[in-house]
């Protein structure tokens, strides 16, 4: 019964969508404006229903019905709760479902915000975002209905993937997908400025604060992701250039992009056009990656077994949405006016420009590796693929260059500045960066691998250069520091921090395979690991061999790891967990190999020097995102524009940001 | 020439100048690390070059594993309908590594025929199987050899 009024909510969601899309847009072509105002309740009728939709399959979960052949195939009653829960997006049809919800929860989002929007604005944006929804519902009710029943239902289900089972479920994929969704808040704002034509700096004050939230949960699902990987796949490793984090990562480099240039537009009232093709780029390689996972096309420990239908379907609807919005562009854009002041090498807006441009390259160049196979492929030029030498050898140039360009640019001034300010304002830093620089590797890894050393000098640069800027806001004025300045200050820092960790872990990062009876110690960097055993432990759905190790350093015991070996009741499947000594100056990393004869076993020892900071830094980053986002401006000019509309509708470069620093 | 136009020439002339680099960077990076993917069965009849890095595919045939000496190193077979060729590795296999099972090995072939693999893939879902491996093992008569670890077997 449950699973059938799911399937109904669905279909009810549909119906919903597309009253929220056609009938604004038919409002605005008729300038009716009570049409217009559909949009917003029908947003509302749209998220109730995918809620609905949502709990209807939560519900058959935490119950066990495993006559809906989704729940049969993706949990078992032996399986706790909470991955129950996790299990709603633990495959296809449903990480739909939470796409959808996803969406249906930003159309809320805007349709509650909606009132201090233009009513036109407002009803275009949810018309576009309910086209999308479309979209995306019609495939799931054509293609992949996650309530599809089975009789009769089987007794016991079929287990959630192993690899699925770990904390990282539960989190990951909704942040991520309130990441990717989120762009097409900022997706629906260029199509309807394109529409209206008009993208000024009201409208890059509306986008902005969607498109850093969106950035936001983008960049703490990719965290959230890359901790994932570290601790589950069992190979020391946080990032492996696999297509489908490919996917997720693209988007955020052209959602970097977007929230700099949207800034620029906003002070200088430039880069419209730019701006505008931006926030459509990062929405279709959103849309991309949806069809890279979905489709099947790719290799990948992330796709799930698909049949071609859908790839064909998701492969139609991305060539309509992304040509329909780039032949939109090209007719429209051109109308923008821009301002006609150039724009200066050594300015704030200069340096923004080079980040743009160093940022939209590196998506391009991941993009063309991740593409490249499946091209050669289907044009038969053999069967390749594009490993993580490539990305490495072409990503680092390109974006060592980045972090230069922000330690430079927390010291520009916006229009122009003067070579002798620059001088002053950052002679300090580049000293404490050396210095702090070689130190921080000197004092714990050594200085022997020089890109490493150099790396960490880089980082450093970012923080002390933010530091240099926060500083000298703070003195001398009596005005509280804007939380945007802060947040944008605390997001380069975690960049820096970030740095540092993947130089020192790439360049210092070690590892030894051994072969270990219980007794027998293995000295590895400057520690003796002791492996004291196997016992057994019997865990909720699996049984599972855990090895005992103490590491020790000068012959105390400093920590003691258990690495395990889990087999899976259901599916006979083997699982790895690392065992992980975490500490701030890296990480020590037990993974037990394989059971070799007697009581021997093989195992991988792996040195993980400053990897902490790698997460350490994308969350701060991120928080750094949302302390900005929580900056009075967007909050204030809200309620501002709705007692005068004209004076919200400023002209550029008189804002109360726009002295600081000159 | 005005001022703005030879500003925008000279904007245009950096952008293109970054591009090339950019492109150039990747045609070097991936002419060095592209791999190719081929089958026991092109193996077994010589035509892949020793020496070269380059991807494997196809089922680990039944009872080809075997540890000799410390247990350290594994030496296996994988095996498409066709022929099997010889691999060794040392290092922890994946989880999912088991007889007749589908991999794919990353490695090169050394002067006696054997793939001496650096990396060893198995997918993370038991019904899985990469499409390069699917190929590999489909017939020449469009008759699937997949599934069956029977025929694998051989």
């Amino acid at each position: 019964m449950i699973p059938e009024l799911g399937h109904l909510a669905l279909i009810l969601a549909l119906a919903m969508a597309l009253v929220q899309s056609l009938w604004p847009i038919y409002g605005i072509v008729c300038q009716r404006p009570a049409y217009q105002r559909v949009a917003g309740p029908a947003a509302v009728g749209q998220f109730l229903m995918l809620g609905a939709a949502f709990v209807a399959l939560g519900w058959a979960f935490f119950f066990n019905d495993f006559s809906v052949v989704y729940v049969a195939e993706n949990s078992n009653t032996n399986l706790p709760w909470f991955y129950r829960l996790g299990a709603i997006w633990g495959a296809h049809e449903g990480s739909l479902l939470l796409w959808m919800m996803e969406l249906a929860m930003w159309s809320l989002a805007v349709a509650l915000a909606s009132r201090s929007l233009p009513r036109e604005v407002a009803s275009g944006v949810l018309a576009v975002m309910g086209l999308v929804s479309v979209g995306f519902l019609l495939f799931t009710l054509t293609t992949s209905d996650p309530f599809t029943r089975q009789f009769p239902a089987p007794g016991q289900g079929r287990d959630l993937n192993p690899l699925l089972q770990d904390p990282g479920l539960v989190f990951h994929p909704p942040m991520l997908y309130m990441g990717y969704v989120g762009f097409c808040v900022a997706f629906a704002f260029a199509i309807t400025a394109l529409i209206t034509g008009r993208v000024d700096a009201a409208w890059t004050r509306w986008t902005r604060p969607w498109t850093l939230a969106a950035w936001v949960f983008l960049t703490i699902g990719i965290t959230l992701g890359s901790l994932w990987a570290y601790n589950e796949l069992g190979w020391g490793g946080w990032w492996f250039w696999d297509p489908v984090e490919n996917a997720s990562f693209m988007p955020w480099l052209v959602g970097t992009a977007l929230i700099h240039s949207l800034a620029v537009t906003e002070k200088r009232g430039i880069f419209q056009s730019w701006t505008v093709l931006l926030a459509i780029t990062a929405f279709a390689l959103s849309l991309l990656g949806t069809f890279l996972v979905r489709s099947g096309v790719l290799v990948s420990v992330h796709a799930f077994a698909t049949d071609p239908s859908r790839g064909i379907y998701i492969l139609s609807f991305f060539a309509i949405v992304v040509g329909s919005s780039l032949l939109l562009y090209a007719i429209r854009a051109p109308r923008f006016q821009s301002g006609s002041e150039p724009v200066a090498v050594l300015s704030r807006e200069g340096l923004l420009l080079m980040n743009n441009l160093f940022l939209v390259v590196a998506a391009a160049a991941v993009l063309i590796g991740t593409l490249y196979p499946i091209f050669a492929d289907a044009l038969g030029f053999g069967r390749i693929s594009v490993g993580p030498p490539y990305f490495n050898k072409v990503f680092v140039p390109l974006t060592a260059p980045l972090v230069l360009f922000i330690g430079a640019g927390a010291a520009m001034a916006w229009k122009r500045t003067r070579r002798e300010t620059l001088k002053s304002r950052l002679w300090l830093p580049a000293i404490a960066a050396v210095v702090v620089g070689v130190a921080l590797p000197a004092l714990t890894v050594g200085v022997h691998v020089v890109a490493a050393v150099a790396g960490c000098v880089l980082g450093c640069w970012a923080i002390a250069t933010a530091l240099e800027e926060l500083w000298r806001r703070i003195r001398g004025t009596r005005i509280k520091l804007p939380r945007q300045i802060l947040g944008m200050a605390l997001a380069h820092i975690g960049v820096g921090i970030f740095v540092i960790g993947v130089s020192l872990v790439s360049g210092y990062g070690g590892e030894r395979d051994a072969r270990m009876v219980p007794g027998q110690s293995v000295d590895f960097g400057g520690y003796s690991i002791v492996f004291n055993g196997i016992r057994a432990e019997k865990g909720p759905n699996y049984t599972a061999r855990v090895g005992e190790f103490d590491i020790r350093r000068d012959g105390e015991t400093v920590a003691h790891v258990t690495p395990a070996k889990r087999a899976y009741d259901h599916s006979g499947q083997q699982m790895t967990e690392a065992g992980i000594d975490h500490r701030l100056f890296g990480d020590l990393y037990v993974s037990l190999g394989d059971s070799l004869s007697g009581k021997a076993w093989s195992v991988r020892i792996y040195d993980r020097p400053f990897v902490f900071w790698i997460w350490a830094g994308g969350f701060l980053a991120a928080f750094g995102g949302l302390l900005a986002l929580s900056d009075k401006r967007y909050w204030r000019r809200r309620r501002a524009r709705e007692t005068d509309p004209a004076k919200a509708v400023r002209s550029p470069g008189h804002g109360p940001l726009d002295e600081v620093g000159t | 020439m005005t001022r703005t136009r030879r500003r925008r020439l000279m904007l245009v002339g950096c952008l293109l100048l970054g591009l090339s680099a950019a492109a150039a960077l990747m045609l070097t990076a991936f002419k060095q690390d592209m791999l190719y993917f081929h089958e026991p069965s092109a193996i077994a009849a010589g035509t892949v070059p020793i020496n070269t890095r380059f991807r494997i595919g196809g089922l680990v045939k039944m009872g080809s594993v075997s540890r000799p000496g410390d247990g350290m190193t594994v030496h296996f077979a994988i095996a498409d309908c066709d022929a099997s060729v010889p691999v060794t590795y040392s290092g922890t296999l994946p989880d999912l590594f088991r007889q007749g099972q589908g991999v794919i090995a990353y490695g090169k072939l050394d002067a006696q025929g054997t793939f001496v693999a650096d990396r060893i893939l198995a997918k993370h879902d038991s019904n899985y199987m990469s499409s390069d491996t699917a190929r590999a093992l489909k017939a020449k008569t469009s008759v699937s050899c997949m599934p069956s670890r029977l025929q694998a077997s051989r």
